[in-house]
């Protein structure tokens, strides 16, 4: 078989923030009726987290499952392991009307981790991103610019990404625009403004 | 500047994150209907000063679709209500009448 490549191999940029490319994540996109108990099992069992509420997600490292809609989850689980988990959720969720697809080729993830990481993501989203509105544990679908994209909160100062594969490298010009040296806004935390 | 709350996700999403879908409660009209009935499905739509109900979808969100009564004249909104339904729910209905009494709308007042 042959290896198997993120969207950007691993980019990385240090600015206002560093912002990297986290390489190969398995993503598994899971649809269904949540409140199901099997649905929610399939979830839970291969990436050992619990199921998360309306708009947030429970990730640890690479594995977790996030909230996407009110029908639709994003289980997140090591990239090689996507597969077997894929068809273990499969026969998890039996004759459940449900679809489980892995996705983790269609998709780019990027990290965006500092002081200043609030400031930056805030300049690219419609979103209230200050302290009391956002923080670890919530998850947000929304657009960069101008492409759909998906974030949560690893930790008070750390941004983890989701965007389709193919607008990979707009994205990363976007967050390096957003996070240049010279582009300090101050807003949200003093650093780096 | 509009933001209206997704009733699916709970989201305030501003207009940038919404696609619009035009005007709500529209009842279709296919074949075996009559060309006038089938006319005004096609071309007929509302062009209000004030109460207004439409459709919209959190289009960079959770991607759901959801109805939306507001005033196109004050951008003000009464309310939003999910698209399972052919016509607006009462605590809209009521929420329109507090703010605007004796407004009309199609066949809804």
């Amino acid at each position: 078989m042959s290896d198997a490549v993120s969207a950007l191999k691993g980019a990385s940029f240090d600015g206002l923030v560093r912002v990297e490319e986290c390489g190969l994540q398995g993503m598994i996109t899971l649809r269904g009726d949540l409140s199901n108990r099997a649905v929610a099992k399939a979830a839970t069992s291969v990436s050992g987290q619990k199921m998360p509420g309306q708009n947030r997600a429970n990730v640890a490292g690479e594995s977790g499952i996030c909230w996407m809609s009110p029908d639709e989850l994003l289980v997140l689980v090591p990239y090689s392991e996507a597969g077997a988990a894929v068809e273990k959720m499969t026969a998890t969720l039996g004759k459940v009307h449900s679809l489980a697809v892995n996705v983790s080729d269609a998709r780019a993830v990027f990290r965006l981790s500092g002081p200043a990481a609030r400031d930056v993501l805030a300049k690219l989203c419609p979103v209230d991103l200050s302290p009391e509105a956002f923080g670890p544990g919530q998850f947000r679908r929304t657009r960069l610019a101008q492409v759909p994209a998906a974030f949560w909160m690893d930790d008070a100062e750390t941004f983890r990404i989701v965007c389709f594969r193919s607008v990979a490298q707009y994205v990363f010009d976007l967050l390096k625009a957003a996070a240049h040296p010279a582009a300090a806004v101050g807003y949200h935390t003093s650093v780096g403004g | 500047m509009l933001i209206l709350q997704c009733p699916y996700c709970g989201i305030d999403a501003e207009e940038t994150e919404l696609a619009p879908g035009g005007e709500a409660h529209l009842k279709r009209h296919g074949p075996g209907s009559s060309d006038e009935d089938f006319h005004d499905y096609l071309f007929a739509r509302e062009n209000p000063r004030g109460v207004h109900f439409e459709r919209w979808r959190h289009a960079n969100g959770c991607g759901k679709w959801f109805h939306a009564a507001r005033d196109t004249a004050t951008l003000e909104v009464f309310g939003t209500y999910p698209a399972q339904t052919t016509e607006p729910p009462k605590e809209i209905r009521d929420a329109i009448t507090a703010r605007r009494p004796g407004w009309r709308w199609r066949e809804f007042s």
